[in-house]
């Protein structure tokens, strides 16, 4: 080891433990700029320590340096500058596509290194080739299906392509791409000039099986799906961190594999599936059937009574779902709370897990709107207030305060963690018209006596009410 | 370089120890950071940016540059994207600062 492996070998210990620092300082809303900054430090120090390498290569290499550098320094403007400009611009209703597609791009990273170990015929060890295998397979998962999440959640792709069958088809996809796998690296191993045909049929094949694996699954079920292909990019890049023999990406792939592991689990517990069911079963492609609810009446009310109301109660729960984000009623929203703050009212937001297009992906439109987030609670901590509150007011959500979830057996969201929106005193529900939510249930909660409907765009809607109460005044 | 079954067992235990790390780590964030914790840790994992740049360095033959290059292209914008939407999402967020005395009752949130 000579002096430039010594310190770039020291570098990247310095830049993970950067990552883990600044990682833990995302724990608080307090800390967390500072988090991600320290973690940026580590990752901008560690990027250009790797140029050193260029001092350090075999002769062999020498004639293809200059040419090596001015790709490496190209790659790296042209990714970084593209990156930077779509991440400056992207609106925050649309960072769910845009987080799938900057992870797509690191699993594809993964995959060309993998891709270039095959290449290059030096490596014989079976155990090296098939950790090399494994984590180009993972990398090209997460490559071609992430791409295919950022098509459906940019609106690209709309529905969901399945036909019958289509499991033992993913199935015979997977197990050829592993087969070819074994053979690249059993020729590999002997030398034979088939492993780089075997290789590039391995590649294709899981690239894919990417696409095989993402197309059934619905839109509704996109953020468990790129929370898991988060965690496959951290895992390919902790095994390809076993092949270069780095141990920077060793530690950054595999804390944010198992981080993103538990992301996932948590993602998919909080809308009461298994990840497994999330992958195999094609949910919603029946729910249509469930059309047959609870039946009745419901209650409409006109936007300023109910303003009114608020105005003269003493507590507010606010329950908003990904539908303020699409009618971009945020900022309206927080005008309307504001007043009622004036007013004397306590208000607060109950978050649900799941609401918005990605876990706290609400919490962030909320912010983007001014909203302090210590304004902001999650399930857990305020379900238990909902029986002392004057009035639960749920704006563009539906299936996450669907009491069938506790109730009915038969429901396809039962079992489903809610929140307890049925509960208060008083409920306000705005929505746009009598349909159903993204599971396709009707919700008995529209039809309780002390519910009523607000309809109309919600937009339209917080207009009205933020009238009513500027009508009223301040006394 | 050779690797023998020695730095194989090595490299389970860091990886054992960065698993649990991760798991340590995250398990305390708050649900409300969760979409900018996603787009952190996909920062973080654009480390990978740093590999794909030996490769390239390293590369002898014009199959191996191509890869290469698209290997640190795509692994810059890893990288340059996590960290601007990550930033740009936490510095959205902000306390209350009509309200200091919400925030005492606020810690556990």
């Amino acid at each position: 080891m000579n002096v430039i492996d010594y310190i770039i070998g020291l570098s990247g210990l310095l830049a993970s433990g950067l990552f883990i620092y600044g990682l833990k300082g995302m724990s608080s809303p307090v800390t967390a700029v500072r988090g991600i900054v320290i973690a940026g430090w580590g990752m901008a120090f560690v990027v250009a320590v790797a140029f050193l390498q260029a001092f350090n290569v075999s002769d062999e290499v020498l004639p293809h340096l200059p040419v090596n550098l001015g790709l490496a320094v190209l790659a790296l403007l042209l990714g970084g500058l593209w990156a930077g400009w779509k991440g400056k611009t992207v609106e925050m209703t649309a960072m769910p596509q845009m987080v799938a597609l900057f992870n797509g791009m690191g699993g594809g990273s993964a995959a060309a290194i993998s891709a270039v170990a095959m290449l290059r015929h030096t490596e014989v060890d079976a155990l090296h080739l098939g950790v090399t295998m494994a984590g180009g397979l993972i990398g090209c998962i997460s490559f071609t299906g992430s791409l295919i999440a950022w098509a459906k959640l940019d609106g690209r792709m709309r529905n969901p392509i399945r036909f019958s069958g289509q499991q033992i088809f993913n199935l015979v996809v997977f197990v050829g791409t592993v087969g070819l796998g074994l053979m690249a690296v059993m020729t590999q191993m002997q030398g034979s000039p088939d492993a780089g045909l075997f290789s590039l049929l391995f590649f294709a094949g899981a690239l894919f099986f990417g696409l095989c694996m993402t197309v059934p699954i619905g839109g509704a079920d996109m953020p468990v799906v790129i929370s898991l292909y988060n965690a496959f990019t951290g895992l390919a890049v902790g095994l390809e961190g076993y092949v270069m023999a780095d141990p920077a990406l060793m530690i950054a792939g595999m804390v944010v594999g198992s981080a993103g592991t538990l992301l996932t689990v948590l993602m998919a517990k909080a809308m009461n599936r298994s990840i497994a069911n999330v992958l195999f079963s094609n949910f919603g492609a029946s729910s249509g059937a469930a059309a047959a609810g609870p039946q009745g009446q419901m209650k409409s009310v006109d936007p300023a009574d109910a303003a009114t109301t608020m105005r003269y109660d003493s507590s507010v729960i606010i329950i908003p779902g990904y539908g303020l984000a699409v009618a971009q009623a945020q900022q309206k929203l927080y005008e309307l709370v504001k007043m009622l703050q004036a007013a004397g009212v306590d208000v607060k937001f109950a978050i649900h897990p799941v609401a918005g297009r990605m876990p706290g992906h609400m919490n962030v439109l909320l912010a983007e709107a001014g909203v302090p987030y210590d304004m902001i609670y999650d399930m857990d901590d305020i379900n238990d207030s909902f029986k002392t509150t004057d009035v639960a007011l749920v704006i563009g959500a539906n299936d996450v305060v669907n009491p069938s979830a506790r109730t009915d057996k038969s429901s396809p969201i039962y079992g489903m963690p809610i929140l307890n929106a049925d509960q208060a005193k008083q409920v306000f529900v705005i929505k746009r018209g009598q349909g159903t939510g993204y599971s396709g249930v009707q919700n008995p909660l529209f039809f309780l006596p002390n519910t009523a409907m607000v309809f109309g765009d919600a937009q339209a809607v917080l207009s009205k009410m933020v009238e009513a109460l500027k009508a009223l005044g301040t006394n | 370089m050779l690797i023998t079954s020695m730095t194989f067992v090595i490299a389970l235990y860091i990886f054992m120890l960065a698993a649990f790390t991760g798991y340590v780590v995250i398990s305390r964030v708050p649900s409300i950071l969760h979409t900018p914790l996603m787009s952190g840790s996909n920062f973080i994992h654009g480390i990978v940016v740093v590999g794909a740049l030996s490769v390239l360095i390293s590369a002898t033959t014009i199959p191996e540059q191509v890869i290469g290059f698209f290997g640190v292209l795509f692994g810059a914008g890893n990288v340059m994207g996590g960290y601007v939407v990550t930033d740009r999402m936490l510095a959205m967020f902000r306390p209350s600062t009509k309200k200091p005395a919400q925030k005492a009752q606020d810690g556990k949130a």
